[in-house]
């Protein structure tokens, strides 16, 4: 019985001191005493996990350099990897617009059937504007027919092995072409240049041109279809003394850029040699 | 054995000028890697084969140029006859050599360029193909002669070590 009071009033007594220390906590008379003690907790903790940390970076360190090595490389090699995949898809996203500039053009010209080539290279010589391509006669290339890309006229084919033949461009020196201008209907002849300048000739002195006018070819001479845009004229240079007008012409092609041809292949050029007339002794 | 060596260089060094050494150009003139390594292999000490390598350039360029067979052919033969001439008296300045060799197979071969297109009907005025085409050409296969007369000189001393050897 005593020890049941006992134990009764040491629980009391337990609970009071508790339940006043509370109250004197929650009255806020402990203010000092309860930031001195968090303080000293916080103080320690920080000593020990301070501590903690540097011997685990002691003990961790050259093995999470090796590792970032490592992860950097890695890094390095998918970035060099996205950077290359980036250049080819913006290749291939230039070549599917080119492709579809010349799917649009083919389906603009209806009447004319084509091969799409790649220009695989130029001539060594820097006389001369001539183009190599990817396409031959397997793939029934032949001599002589004409080359357009979406813009307008590029050349014609000039030589043809299996896989690949060589086109003259209009721009080199010995390529020439009978021509007409669209507004005036008016025939001349254009001829290139080593410098790749396109020239207007034997244009009649009492014809009126104007720069902006579209050249077009006329089909004279059987070489090319008629109506293939080539250029625009730029310059006119008429002198009273001579006897026709030349003009230069700015062409529609971008012959620095050249990258994919199209090949008119229902088209057969006429050979008009046998009709020249030659002097007999 | 040692001229066959020719056929993969060269097939090479055409491919590349085709490929990308027409497309970079200076005026209207660019480089021609092929006569120029022509040039630094003939004036390579030991090398006994330069003519062969003019011969293989000649037939592997005129595969591929729209110019009859004969102005290749001739353009290197005659830059190997400069070579071995000039390399007899001023054999000890490799360097002078070159660059007179380059300079004066550059304009004899756009020389015989430039006569072949105007005997055929092509109009090319002389002082557009001169200052145009020639000058930057030359120039540019100036700059690329002292590369290439290096790299040649390590291949002539791969393919001929026992000769350099018994030096």
């Amino acid at each position: 019985m005593k020890d049941l009071l006992s134990r009764s009033l040491q629980t009391t007594i337990v609970i009071l001191v508790v339940g006043g220390i509370i109250a004197l906590a929650l009255g806020g008379y402990f203010g000092s005493a309860s930031n001195w003690f968090s303080s000293l907790l916080v103080d320690t903790q920080t000593w020990f996990s301070t501590r903690y940390v540097a011997i685990q970076d002691f003990f961790a360190a050259p093995r999470d350099v090796n590792s970032l090595r490592q992860r950097n490389a890695e890094l390095e090699s998918e970035a060099a990897a996205l950077r290359a995949q980036v250049i080819e898809l913006s290749e291939r996203a230039s070549q599917v617009d080119t492709l579809a500039a010349l799917v649009n053009y083919s389906r603009v010209n209806p009447e004319s059937s084509y091969i799409a080539a790649d220009v695989i290279g130029r001539d060594p010589s820097p006389f001369l504007h001539y183009v190599i391509i990817n396409r031959g006669s397997n793939d029934g290339i032949l001599r002589g027919m004409p080359v357009v890309t979406d813009q307008g006229l590029v050349g014609r084919v000039d030589a043809v092995i299996a896989d690949a033949a060589r086109i003259q461009l209009i721009t080199d020196p010995s390529a020439v072409i009978n021509v007409h201008l669209q507004n005036s209907d008016i025939e001349a002849v254009l001829s290139g240049s080593v410098t790749g300048d396109l020239t207007l000739s034997l244009i009649p002195q009492d014809v009126t041109i104007e720069e902006g006018d579209l050249v077009l070819t006329s089909g004279l001479g059987g070489g090319f279809p008629t109506d293939l845009p080539i250029g625009q004229v730029t310059n006119i240079r008429k002198r009273e003394a001579d006897l026709f007008q030349q003009a230069s012409v700015q062409p529609v092609v971008d012959f620095s850029r050249l990258t994919i041809v199209l090949i008119i292949t229902n088209f057969r050029p006429v050979d008009i040699e046998p009709l020249i007339p030659t002097l007999t002794p | 054995m040692r001229s066959l060596v020719a056929f993969p260089v060269l097939t090479l060094a055409v491919i590349i000028q085709s490929a990308i050494v027409s497309r970079i150009s200076l005026l209207a003139g660019y480089a021609d890697l092929t006569l120029v390594i022509v040039i630094a292999w003939s004036l390579q000490d030991d090398v006994t084969t330069a003519w062969h390598w003019a011969f293989v350039a000649g037939a592997l360029t005129s595969f591929i140029t729209a110019l009859p067979w004969a102005i290749p052919f001739t353009a290197f033969l005659a830059a190997v006859f400069f070579s071995m001439t000039l390399q007899k008296r001023i054999w000890q300045a490799p360097l002078i050599a070159l660059f007179s060799v380059t300079f004066l197979a550059s304009l004899f071969s756009h020389l015989l360029s430039f006569v072949y297109l105007n005997v055929t009907g092509a109009s090319i005025p002389f002082n557009d193909a001169f200052s145009l085409v020639a000058l930057p050409s030359m120039l540019l296969n100036l700059l690329i002669a002292i590369p290439v007369f290096w790299l040649m000189r390590d291949l002539a001393r791969w393919i001929y070590p026992i000769e350099e050897e018994e030096e």
